[in-house]
């Protein structure tokens, strides 16, 4: 018998609970090489902005002892060329799509959220609340929670669609970010995004980025994304999308027990290529062996 | 669908001190071009963990080599593989340098020779080869090399009987004066900028480049490199670039 591994967030399905993490699987189409998009639960796309953006000056990574970090600064080619260019191919795939969005400022996170609600290929919104660079007020929305208040509120009011949000680790109580997303209507929260890093260079006492500090991700942060799920599952009743340093099913299934509904691959892409499809094939073994009928059982089964 | 895939090392040989050249079986349906290049994975654990670039240094029916130098510590677990043992490879990727119409001038600094050798093979005695290296225990594949050129010349950088002592892109300025031929080059980013000081806006000068890799498919945006059009990605829009285009 082939387990069932449907979960639902808001009001889409997911044929399983495997999507990929914004900025780490491109547009889909860079990785449809080596992946069929139809086996995921969801592609997460890039990071999107109104207007092209053209992020950081390089180097833009460097490898960490079981991570990376990254100081891309969301580099991206803006709404219409997204629209334009890359949903054509995209919506040719059964699968959820999902545009990781955020703005300068308050009203042009409204407005690209508004655009895309429009869009009758993109099935859910995953709004980015944890821009690295904190430099103006709105920046900071991840981490103050009046002000990701009123901008859950507003992005909420003009779309329909499937709402995320997704939160920083940057924050002394993870939970309670959660609950005003839920509070103001959010259908889900995801979490988390990079932590952040830095790196030095002792010869130049430079950073080995070209900025000086950048995002922690991969297999180094595993533990803490695990525990930011499990706190936050206990205080919301909205899904809970895991993230952080996932490489193997064995890691996806230890976010689900904790109560994630679904989870995101993001640096393991690059590791792997085939890392998505092989962890839905390990979470599917998994359930076979275990004789669970139902993904859904067991999920959140967390034993205190 | 599959450019990811496992193979079997043929030979992982020590040239110099630091230098290797890793031959791996390769599955017939896998076709490279000149310029190209594979990512490498280093082993199964997790650390390190992303894998490595590198250049396709030769590609014959059924095996693909790479020359490549020890500088951290995932070439030095590259250098510790045995014959017979397997590797993870995925690729080729990125662009290939456009084909030359007639003869052509290659220039290879070091290491780059990776990137270049290929190119030279694929059209043999067409190409003017202008190689520097440091001394002359790193000028490798002489005979090789002086069998696929139509011309060879080599720099070292210390003092040496047979070669032009300074930097190679000293020597093209010497022996090139009249030579309007397409431009071919890899080699470190001292010598990449010297020779865009060199090359004349009416020549023609492929350049092969070098960036941190993470996806190495297009996807992280994290090897980029500025361009006169802004940020281009080194693994998907090059690695081979024309020079006037780039920001050096
Ligand atoms: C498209 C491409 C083709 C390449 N082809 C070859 C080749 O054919 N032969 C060869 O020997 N090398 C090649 N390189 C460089 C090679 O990828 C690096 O030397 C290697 O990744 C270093 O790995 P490491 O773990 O040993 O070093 P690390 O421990 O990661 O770093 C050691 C040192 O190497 C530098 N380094 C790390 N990554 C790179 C990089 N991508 N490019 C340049 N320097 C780097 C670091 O800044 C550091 O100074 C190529 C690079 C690219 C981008
Ligand atoms: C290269 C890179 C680019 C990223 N770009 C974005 C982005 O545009 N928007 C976003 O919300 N998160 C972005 N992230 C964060 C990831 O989506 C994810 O939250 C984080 O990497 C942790 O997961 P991981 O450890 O599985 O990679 C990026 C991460 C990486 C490594
Ligand atoms: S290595 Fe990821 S975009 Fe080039």
């Amino acid at each position: 018998m082939i387990p069932s591994l449907e979960v639902k967030i808001g009001n889409l399905t997911f044929k399983n609970p495997v999507l990929t993490a914004s900025g780490t699987f491109g547009y889909g189409l860079e990785y449809s090489q080596f992946v069929d998009l139809n086996l995921l639960g969801g592609v997460v796309v890039k990071g999107l902005s109104l207007r092209p953006k053209q992020g950081n000056p390089p180097p833009r990574i460097y490898e960490t002892a079981c991570g990376m970090i990254n100081s891309i600064g969301l580099q991206n080619i803006g709404f219409e060329a997204f629209k334009n260019e890359k949903l054509p191919f995209l919506r040719k795939y059964k699968t959820n799509i999902i545009v990781n969005f955020f703005g300068e400022n308050l009203d042009e996170y409204i407005e690209i959220a508004y655009l895309l609600d429009s869009l009758e290929d993109v099935h859910a919104l995953e709004m980015n609340v944890s821009c690295p660079n904190k430099t103006t007020e709105w920046r900071k929305m991840g981490l103050e929670p009046e002000l990701l208040r009123k901008a859950v509120k507003e992005v909420r009011a003009v779309t329909k669609k499937t709402l995320i949000v997704k939160l920083s680790p940057q924050v002394t109580d993870i939970a309670l970010m959660a609950k005003i997303c839920e509070d103001e209507g959010a259908d889900a929260v995801s979490l988390i995004n990079t932590i952040p890093a830095m790196v030095i260079d002792i010869k130049t006492r430079k950073s080995m980025l070209g900025t000086p500090t950048g995002g922690l991700s991969g297999p180094a942060i595993k533990p803490i994304a695990l525990r930011a799920v499990w706190e936050t599952v206990q205080a919301v009743k909205i899904p809970v999308i895991g993230i952080g340093g996932i490489v193997s099913a064995e890691d996806a299934l230890q976010f689900l027990i904790v109560g994630a509904k679904a989870i995101q691959i993001g640096t393991a892409n690059f590791i792997n290529p085939r890392a998505t499809v092989e962890i839905i094939e390990g979470i599917k073994q998994f359930l076979i062996e275990e004789n669970i009928k139902d993904i859904n059982e067991l999920i959140g089964s967390f034993i205190q | 669908m599959n450019k990811l895939f496992r193979a079997k090392i043929i030979k992982n040989e020590q040239l110099t001190k630091d230098i290797y050249l890793l031959c791996v079986e390769s599955p017939d349906e896998i076709q490279s071009k000149p310029g190209q290049f594979c990512l490498l994975k280093l082993n199964q654990r997790l650390d390190p963990l992303l894998s490595r670039p590198f250049s396709i240094f030769d590609h014959v029916s059924g095996e693909i080599k790479f020359l490549y130098r020890v500088k951290g510590k995932g070439t030095r677990i590259l250098s510790t593989f045995k014959k017979d043992d397997y590797i993870t490879l995925s690729g080729p990727f990125g662009r290939w340098y456009p084909f030359p119409q007639g003869d052509f001038i290659v220039i290879a600094g070091g290491i780059g020779l990776a990137s270049v050798y290929y190119l030279m093979k694929r059209f043999p005695k067409r190409a003017y080869l202008f190689y520097g290296v440091r001394e002359e225990r790193e000028i490798l594949f002489y005979d090789e090399l002086r069998e696929i050129t139509k011309e060879m010349y080599i720099s070292t950088e210390m003092e040496c009987p047979y070669t032009y002592k300074g930097i190679v892109t000293e020597l093209v300025k010497e022996k090139c004066k009249n030579l309007s031929l397409p431009i071919y080059a890899c080699g470190p980013m001292v010598m990449l900028k010297e020779l865009k000081k060199v090359v004349k806006e009416s020549q023609v000068c492929y350049v092969a480049t070098e960036e941190r890799m993470a996806c190495g498919v297009g996807a992280c945006l994290g090897c980029v490199i500025e361009t006169k059009e802004g940020f281009k990605r080194v693994c998907t829009d090059g690695p081979v670039f024309d020079i006037r285009e780039l920001l050096l």
